[in-house]
């Protein structure tokens, strides 16, 4: 009997939906108010969460971060690892009705890797041009192998574009993006809304149960819970460890979790000017007592109640790259004092400290303040707008610097352009021959085991230099109301609409 | 910062029994609510000077085993996110705001009271260009202007100070102008002129002395004002650097606790709050008291 | 009268130059790259460098004044880097939510300044006096970000009476609208309310004071009716004409308020622009707030000389 009330009710509430009184929305709180809405210029990690929801890329990652085929099918690399054959998914549509084939793939690699102000440019460097082989297939030939190329492909630079409406907006494709994804665009009030609403020609649309999405960004996180407790919000991206909590005790919403890709870490001047010349810049004894003064997981408890997971290399303890070989150390306070005598170090000494303005950095930086200073090293903490901290990174205007990176799904994304001589994010100054070979090398391969270890080798060499020390990786904090179903957290960090339905 | 207009002009003293300053501190006190004003005033300069003497625990040392706990026989007011005592850091935090409300204001004294009176006494191109530039610098947002020169200075107490000051300091101009405006034409300006002073001693000695009494109002509604501003930068991180207490910078930490730990926001800003208010009763108690229309009354 | 005007006007030209001058050190005064903060994760030194040439930031700093003021002649104010939309778009897109807010707070603003003033001005030196003081007081001496912080925590966390974000258009729904802009609405009226409650204290002061009041209650009417209909009427219009002028304070108090209650206003416009340093965007709208401003004193001396007909030389 209540069986069949609940299928009766079910039944009715389809057909309602069909309807336009029954229309469903989901409302999704950001923490920032997302920059363009154009997969070659975008650059911010707020703005991928949006376009995981209208733009859809070559490949996906899974849970277990496996590449899977979206815009794409299938992919397979040459003997020489130069040329990467891509074929593509058949009947595909983009918002404007415009079909997606080869030349359109070709198309939107193109644009990332050439359009004036692109950001897609370094991660596409390796790509030497795209030929079609026929209307369902490209071959994107190399300049040099480059096995991370399809993990790019899996973000934005995979990002596949109407070639007739990108060629009519120019540079203001962003104002009203046009791509193949389950959403189309309606309609963006800066700093307040985006809306999107069903494509009805998704080459997946059995899979789609909600009319629209709007996208809300409001950065105060006390207030994003707040809406998503009283129903103003559905869900709610980046809730605060120190409000997991809360979440858990309301029987009314959910939490999703995945642990990030990136890392907290400690940049330290190690080489990028005259600010290098202290003992913690030059001493990589120094550094290691620094590393061991820190007591990760008293900081993990008392800054995110014991919610992050503490860690000591570019990838979290549970990501496959992880070298079991070097596990994060306990506190050891004797021996760094020791490490500090040895490097010939006697008396307490200052350390520039920069730490960029952000809800919970301040209180991490305190805390790290707190165990440094137990070894003699005084951190002093300049709290930096993030503005102004990049420059002053850059330019070498710096001691110590406390910084994040969101990370990326190969490890070569979290390595190359830190640990590389003059890379573009080095501003650690830390150049090591080596080093260099080992980075390269690691692009060669495409199977786990031969990369890892390589990577076993770079892990040893930075775990003894320390131009980085890794903190902690965040979890990836996701709230929603029990009325969403079917919501599963991929470590990337964005919100996948596909699939979802509400109650 | 708040604009408030001044009107006050004190009337040279004619066989008095006794002094102007006298009777406005007479007068001053007769008014309950400046009376209570002074009080609070005095009790957050007593509580800065004397902090160490009064804290029983350290701003500083944080304590992980006490993190944020909420008031109790202990710990008055709590705890914060590291356990560091909150009343302690009220205490420790009193001394960046009244310094900030002080040395700003100063700052902004320093420099508009001379533009002021040149512009005045002068008059001329200079004046022109000096009340277009005042003018111009009135018409941009307050804060984003403090926010610019704070973040151009780089983030600490002191530079936060002079980017309140110099941003407050077209009020200054403004005001002293007008009011050696009004005070050139009295007689007795007049006559040091006619017996042949030279003119920096009838600028300092003849005129700044009488509109004394208006800089002095409007200094101490912009000592209200500038707490309230150093309380804004270091809300956005652009004043007091950690550990250092100061009551915006806890306001700002306290932000994200807001469902779980309240009373950390609750009493720093009850802080300013009662601060700022009572330098804003006195503020309006000296108008009051130094008002020549309210003489005719007392 | 005319001439006085005319001399104002004049006047405007060099202060528009200055605050324009202003306008463009803020620029030189941010420190940080612009370039790079759009780049934020994505530092290619390649890419930095092609959005410097863009956005002519390789120029010297004279040279991108010019382009500038040329733009802002010729009505173009400028892109955003961040999003790539017209600055007056976006301006256009904001005023009218800023417009909604501030009367509404002015309308806030005057209902507590009048009230206290009148109580204050009737009761002189006494207790009701002090109290009706003290209220209005309060309002300049709280930091609207705090008194913000608590009211979302009552009325939105503890309560949930209120939404604690967001901001509804009139045209789509009043209501909401309503109460999406009540509490910062009450949080920057209450800034203002004592400046008015001030004057209106003084006016009113003088008002009962005059001959003709003193010849109405000499008729004997009742003492409510003669501040009802005499006294308010007489002390209230300036105050009015001022707390319709105090819209100008207002721009400057929106800028915390908005960002502390996520309403997608003027003040939110800017600050966020400050943050990431979209150049044109505070350039365009620090010009815009400085413009209505600078025109609403030269309103307010024109009405006060109206006001006062003996200073119509």
């Amino acid at each position: 009997m209540r069986g069949f009330r609940w299928a009766a009710i079910a039944a009715t509430y389809f057909i309602l939906a069909g309807l336009a009184t029954g229309q469903t929305t989901l409302r999704i709180g950001l923490a920032e108010d997302p920059d363009v809405l154009d997969p070659t210029l975008a650059r911010t990690y707020v703005g991928r969460i949006v376009f995981a929801s209208f733009c859809d890329k070559l490949f996906d990652t899974d849970q277990n971060l496996n590449v899977v085929p979206q815009l794409a099918l299938s992919h397979s690399t040459s003997a020489d690892g130069k040329t990467v054959t891509i074929k593509l998914r058949p009947g595909v549509k983009f918002h404007d009705g415009e079909p997606f084939n080869a030349e359109a793939a070709k198309f939107s690699i193109d644009r990332h890797a050439s359009m004036t102000g692109s950001f897609r440019k370094p991660e596409l460097a390796a790509v030497d041009h795209v030929d079609i082989v026929d209307p369902l297939t490209i071959n994107v030939v190399l300049k040099a192998p480059y096995s991370p190329l399809i993990a790019q492909f899996t973000d934005r630079a995979g990002m596949m574009v109407s070639p007739k409406a990108a060629k009519e907006a120019g540079d203001k494709f962003g104002l009203h993006p046009v791509c193949a994804g389950p959403y189309k665009f309606v309609e963006r009030i800066q700093q307040d809304r985006i809306v999107f609403e069903k494509f009805p020609d998704y080459w997946n649309k059995d899979n789609i149960h909600i009319d629209r999405v709007v996208f809300l960004p409001i950065v105060d996180s006390t207030v994003r819970l707040a809406n998503l407790k009283s129903g103003a919000l559905d869900l709610i991206e980046r809730v605060l460890a120190t409000d997991i909590k809360n979440v858990r005790e309301d029987k009314s919403l959910k939490l999703a979790t995945a642990l990030e890709l990136g890392y907290q870490g400690l940049d330290i001047n190690v080489g990028n000017g005259a600010q290098s010349k202290n003992p913690l810049g030059q001493s990589a004894k120094v550094r290691q007592a620094l590393d061991l003064a820190i007591d990760r997981d008293a900081l993990n408890q008392v800054v995110f109640n014991g919610e992050f997971k503490p860690g000591n290399q570019w990838v979290s303890p549970e990501n496959p790259y992880y070298q079991q070989a070097f596990p994060v150390a306990k506190r050891d306070v004797a021996k760094a004092k020791a490490l500090m005598k040895e490097a010939g170090v006697s008396a307490p000494f200052d350390v520039d400290f920069m730490v960029p303005k952000g809800a919970e950095t301040q209180a991490v930086a305190e805390v790290i303040q707190a165990m440094a200073g137990e070894i003699g090293i005084n951190m002093k903490i300049r709290v930096t707008e993030f503005a102004t901290s990049l420059k002053q990174a850059e330019q070498g205007n710096y001691q110590a610097y406390l910084l994040a990176w969101s990370g990326r799904t190969d490890p070569d994304g979290n390595t190359y352009i830190f640990f590389k001589c003059n890379a573009p994010q080095d501003s650690m100054g830390y150049c090591n021959a080596d080093v260099d070979k080992l980075l390269d090398e690691a692009r060669v391969p495409s199977e786990l085991a031969a990369r890892k270890a390589i990577y076993e080798k770079l892990t040893k060499t930075i775990l003894e230099d320390v131009p980085k020390i890794y903190l902690y990786h965040r979890r990836i904090l996701i709230a929603h109301t029990t009325k969403i179903d079917g919501y599963k957290q991929m470590p990337d960090g964005l919100v996948r609409v596909v699939g979802l339905s509400l109650k | 910062m708040a604009d408030i207009t001044v009107n006050t002009r004190l009337i040279p003293a004619k066989d008095a029994p006794e002094t102007p300053l006298r009777r406005a501190m007479r007068r001053l006190l007769r008014r309950k609510s400046a009376v209570f004003g002074l009080a609070v005033v005095a009790f957050f300069v007593a509580l800065a000077v004397f902090a160490p003497l009064l804290s029983p625990y350290d701003p500083i040392a944080q304590s992980w085993t006490l993190v944020r706990h909420p008031p109790s026989l202990s710990h008055w007011f709590g705890t914060d996110d590291l356990g560091r005592d909150i009343l302690v850091r009220v205490i420790y935090g009193t001394r960046a705001s009244l310094l900030a409300g002080v040395i700003s204001v100063g700052i902004a004294l320093s420099i508009g009271v001379p533009l002021g009176l040149a512009a005045g006494y002068l008059g001329g191109f200079l004046d022109a260009l000096i009340g277009r530039m005042t003018d111009a610098m009135l018409a941009c947002p307050f804060l984003i202007l403090a926010i610019a020169l704070a973040a151009f200075l780089g983030p600490s107490l002191g530079n936060a100070m002079i980017a309140i000051g110099v941003t407050a300091t077209p009020i200054f101009v403004r005001l002293t102008r007008g009011q050696v405006l009004a005070v050139k034409m009295e007689d007795y300006v007049e006559a040091a002129r006619a017996v042949g002073n030279p003119r920096w001693r009838i600028v300092f000695v003849h005129i700044l002395p009488n509109i004394m009494p208006a800089l002095l109002v409007q200094a101490t509604l912009s000592i209200a004002a500038a707490i309230i501003a150093e309380a804004a930068l270091s809300f956005l991180g652009l004043g007091q650097q950690p550990p250092e207490p100061s009551w915006g910078s806890m306001l700002n930490s306290a932000q994200r606790f807001l469902i779980n730990a309240p009373w950390m926001a609750v009493w720093p800003g009850l802080a300013i709050f009662l601060t700022v208010l009572s330098f804003n009763l006195v503020g309006d108690g000296l108008r009051d008291a130094l008002d020549p229309r309210e003489i005719g009354r007392s | 009268m005319l001439n006085l005007l005319g001399k104002r006007l004049l006047q405007l030209i060099p202060t528009l130059f200055f605050v324009s001058v202003l306008i463009f050190s803020l620029q030189q005064l941010l420190p940080g790259d612009p370039a790079l903060i759009m780049a934020g994760e994505e530092r290619d030194p390649a890419v930095i460098e092609q959005i410097r040439q863009q956005y002519h930031l390789d120029r010297p700093i004279a040279v991108q004044y010019l382009y500038w003021v040329q733009g802002v002649l010729s009505g173009n104010l400028g892109e955003s880097m961040r999003i790539h939309v017209p600055v007056l778009d976006l301006i256009l897109q904001k005023l009218p939510v800023t417009i909604q807010l501030g009367s509404m707070a002015i309308v806030i603003a005057l209902v507590i300044g009048i009230s206290a003033g009148i109580i204050s001005a009737i009761k002189k030196n006494t207790v009701w006096d002090y109290a009706a003081n003290a209220f209005a007081l309060w309002g300049i001496s709280t930091p609207n970000f705090w008194l913000g912080i608590m009211l979302i925590f009552l009325f939105s966390v503890k309560l949930g009476w209120l939404p604690a974000s967001g901001y509804v258009p009139l045209t789509e729904d009043w209501r909401a609208s309503l109460a999406s802009t009540i509490m910062p609405a009450f949080v920057l009226g209450n800034a203002i309310a004592a400046i008015l409650m001030r004057h209106t204290r003084s006016a009113m002061l003088q008002v009962l004071e005059s001959d003709y009041v003193r010849t109405a209650r000499a008729k004997g009417l009742y003492e409510r009716t003669v501040i009802l209909k005499h006294a308010m009427r007489n002390a209230l219009t300036p105050v009015i004409t001022l707390g319709a002028l105090e819209f100008g304070t207002l721009l400057s108090g929106a800028v915390l308020t908005e960002q502390i209650f996520t309403i997608p206003g003027f003040g939110k416009l800017i600050i966020d622009a400050v943050f990431n340093r979209d150049y044109a965007v505070v350039q365009g709208v620090v010009l815009v707030t400085a413009t209505i401003y600078i025109a609403l004193n030269l309103l307010a001396d024109i009405a006060y000389v109206l006001v006062n007909p003996r200073l119509r030389t």
